[in-house]
């Protein structure tokens, strides 16, 4: 790994005077211009929320004993934006019964859709823009096409649907990578320390030619779950306050108890 | 084959589908050549697909043409100083009797002890601490007994130790050898001129080892405790270098701060130091190092999920709690009805979730604190020496169970802390036991008012 310490003292006026001791390392970058973007801002990290899992309907009639069900498998924003602001692709490592069981989708929404009769984990890798990271990321996620509840019956049109809330952290990310997504919604974006400013985003693409990434009005958002932190955190907040209610109390009754001790300890 | 014949089963291999691998020798029925039947059917009966004993080599030996005799001898060992003769069995061949020496003389080694002449004494070897009648019926044993120590301690006349007799016999030598020696150069190839013999290192060796064995279960476990400290302080150490390491003039975030100041006081202590102060500290300065240590590793990572980073933070923060407490942990989240893990782990819900585990150990950690301090206590009050925390005596053990239990009770029913602190006292609450958490509702609670 490249020791980042070297880019941060260098004047950034002048990058050539680092380029010649860092050329030899530097794999990647060619330009000038590149060094400055992969300034790294220490102790900050960025976040994505991401919603990942499957949808499955069952496919009635026109199932057959190898195809019973036809299942969509999905990484998307969890407030339903784009991803594609910070993920490259995504492969779906399928069961090995699947023909070409490596999926790999280029662009959002990252999706995969099969019909198959059995459940099983999936893999999805998440490869990210170069300025973004370049270490891919692995999701597991176990397909599901059966109720939990066995005993109802199945119904061809209100599919079986699991998801799992997460959040990509992404730890010192690059100064370009920061500019490039600083009013995206899909990020969240951190608070920057004092004195670092941001240079103004570039703008790379032409938005309109851009295919729509987002998921939200994708056909199956009518499904998605929707997860809210503020019943989470309202029911930690519940907790703790009982337990340092508790650990007062018990505090109090151990100073008691010493207190009670010492007039009995054995000389 | 006999078992067949006595079972009345047909001769024949019953049809079942036999493996294609080629057998050396397919005869299940007949008795193999070379070995009578009954041999055979000790091996199990059926050839086996390889056989182990090739069957051809068993009977048959290459026919010598030489005749074997085996005859009662008479033979010497120039092992033997005198003439002594002694017979064995000998293996004739042809009528000629084996040549050469006894076979086993040459297995007679014994030590070159260096002999050394008056004059020599005279001149190179006085000592004040040895008489030169010692030192000579030191050799003489030496030489008996080929340097056995051990041996020559008790055999010698007047009452030294091995490591004295050590000391003089490899001074001697050294004494005598350098003094022969031509040039010093020459023999400080030697070992015993290389490498003197250090009797205080010996003494005091022996000393070590002897404690090291005769230590008890109790004093082994403390050293281990203490070593797992050192280690876990010194692996702090060098993890809280680590994550200084890429810090800069800005300002650095609480983690490597933290554990800098952590590992100040960690510094102070020796890992020599058995005591309990050190005992005390170690688990703090652990844990904010190994919160740390997290840190840096996740940083490291560049990208990782939320989800696993709460893992990780929270395995370092029970990394000093047995697996029961963790279990305990859980199942109070439970009973508090939070998630083992949270459904929408955002950063700030991953951070409550963190406090709030670790405000459970706290919480558990004071109940037992606060169990031991009344079961001292009421061993205090009623005059019994040797009672351990879980025999108090029943007189007061239901004011403490009222006191231990209420907290549990009224919060969320932590019924299961309360089978677990029974189940630790002793045989004699046989009565108590019916209790169930039920029954301590039931119970009348004598201090009440304190309590609540």
């Amino acid at each position: 790994m490249v020791d980042t310490s070297l880019w941060k003292k260098k004047d950034p006026d002048q990058p050539e005077i680092s380029l010649p001791t860092l050329k030899s390392q530097r794999t990647k970058m060619g330009k000038s211009e590149d060094s400055e973007k992969k300034k790294k801002i220490k102790d900050v990290e960025i976040s994505v929320p991401i919603v990942y899992g499957n949808a499955a309907f069952w496919l009635g009639k026109k199932a057959s004993e190898y195809q019973s069900h036809k299942w969509t498998v999905y990484v998307r924003g969890a407030t339903n934006e784009d991803l594609s602001v910070v993920v490259k692709r995504a492969v779906f490592q399928l069961h090995s019964s699947f023909n070409n069981p490596t999926r790999v989708v280029e662009s959002a929404p990252f999706e995969l859709s099969e019909s198959g009769w059995g459940e099983f984990e999936i893999a999805i890798t998440l490869f990210f823009y170069n300025d973004v990271c370049e270490k891919p990321l692995n999701l597991y996620h176990h397909l599901k096409l059966y109720p939990e509840d066995e005993s109802g019956p199945m119904s061809t049109k209100k599919p079986v649907v699991v998801e799992s809330y997460d959040e990509v952290v992404f730890t010192e990310p690059s100064e370009s990578f920061l500019a490039r997504v600083q009013n995206h919604p899909a990020v969240t974006f951190p608070r920057l320390p004092a004195g670092v400013t941001l240079p103004p985003p570039v703008s790379t693409e032409d938005e309109s030619k851009k295919k729509r990434g987002d998921t939200k009005d994708h056909p199956l958002s009518q499904w998605f779950l929707n997860f809210s932190e503020a019943d989470e955190l309202l029911q930690l907040a519940a907790a703790r306050q009982q337990v340092q209610a508790h650990i007062a109390k018990l505090r109090r009754q151990i100073s008691l108890t010493d207190g009670q001790n010492q007039q009995f300890k054995p000389l | 084959m006999d078992a067949k014949d006595i079972l009345g089963l047909p001769k024949t291999p019953l049809p079942i589908p036999q493996e294609k691998k080629s057998r050396p020798q397919k005869d299940s029925q007949r008795k193999p050549d070379g070995i009578s039947r009954e041999v055979y059917a000790l091996t199990g009966g059926v050839a086996p697909l390889m056989p182990s004993i090739d069957v051809s080599q068993l009977k048959r030996r290459p026919p010598s043409d030489e005749k074997i005799t085996w005859q009662w001898l008479p033979f010497t060992s120039s092992a033997r100083k005198d003439d002594l003769q002694l017979y064995h069995w000998v293996r004739v061949v042809n009528g000629v009797p084996p040549t050469g020496d006894y076979s086993f003389a040459k297995y007679n080694k014994s030590v070159d002890v260096i002999r050394y002449t008056d004059e020599e004494y005279e001149k190179y070897l006085t000592d004040p601490k040895w008489t030169k009648e010692e030192t000579d019926q030191l050799f003489d044993l030496c030489e008996r007994f080929d340097l056995r120590f051990i041996i020559i301690a008790d055999r010698f006349p007047t009452h030294r130790t091995v490591e004295e007799l050590k000391d003089r016999y490899y001074s001697v030598s050294r004494a005598i050898l350098v003094a022969r020696a031509p040039s010093p150069g020459e023999v400080a190839g030697h070992p015993l001129v290389k490498e003197p013999y250090n009797v205080t290192q010996e003494t005091e060796r022996k000393r070590a080892l002897s404690m090291v064995l005769s230590q008890t279960k109790h004093q082994e476990r403390k050293d281990a405790e203490v070593l797992a400290e050192a280690k876990r302080i010194a692996e702090s150490r060098m993890a809280a270098r680590a994550a200084e390491e890429p810090d800069l003039p800005v300002p650095s975030d609480v983690g490597p701060e933290s554990a800098e100041g952590a590992v100040g006081p960690g510094d102070t202590i020796s890992p020599a130091n058995v005591q309990a102060p050190a005992a005390a500290i170690a688990p703090s300065t652990s844990v904010i190092a190994d919160n740390a240590s997290t840190l840096a590793s996740l940083r490291m990572l560049r990208v990782y999920l939320r989800t696993y980073a709460l893992e990780q933070m929270v395995q370092a923060a029970s990394s000093s709690a047995g697996l029961r407490t963790i279990k305990r942990v859980e199942q109070t989240l439970q009973d508090l009805g939070v998630n083992l893990k949270p459904k929408v782990p955002t950063k700030a819900v991953c951070a409550e979730h963190l406090e709030l585990r670790k405000e459970i150990l706290t919480l558990l950690n004071l109940q037992k604190q606060l169990q031991y301090k009344e079961a001292e206590g009421s061993s205090f009050r009623d005059g019994s020496y040797g009672d351990m925390p879980g025999t108090a005596k029943r007189s007061q053990r239901a004011a403490d169970q009222d006191r231990t239990f209420v907290p549990d009770t009224i919060s969320f029913g932590g019924d299961r802390v309360v089978k677990r602190e029974q189940k630790r006292k002793g045989p004699g609450r046989t009565s108590e036991t019916p209790s169930s958490p039920a029954g301590a509702h039931k119970r009348p609670r004598k201090m009440k008012a304190s309590d609540l």
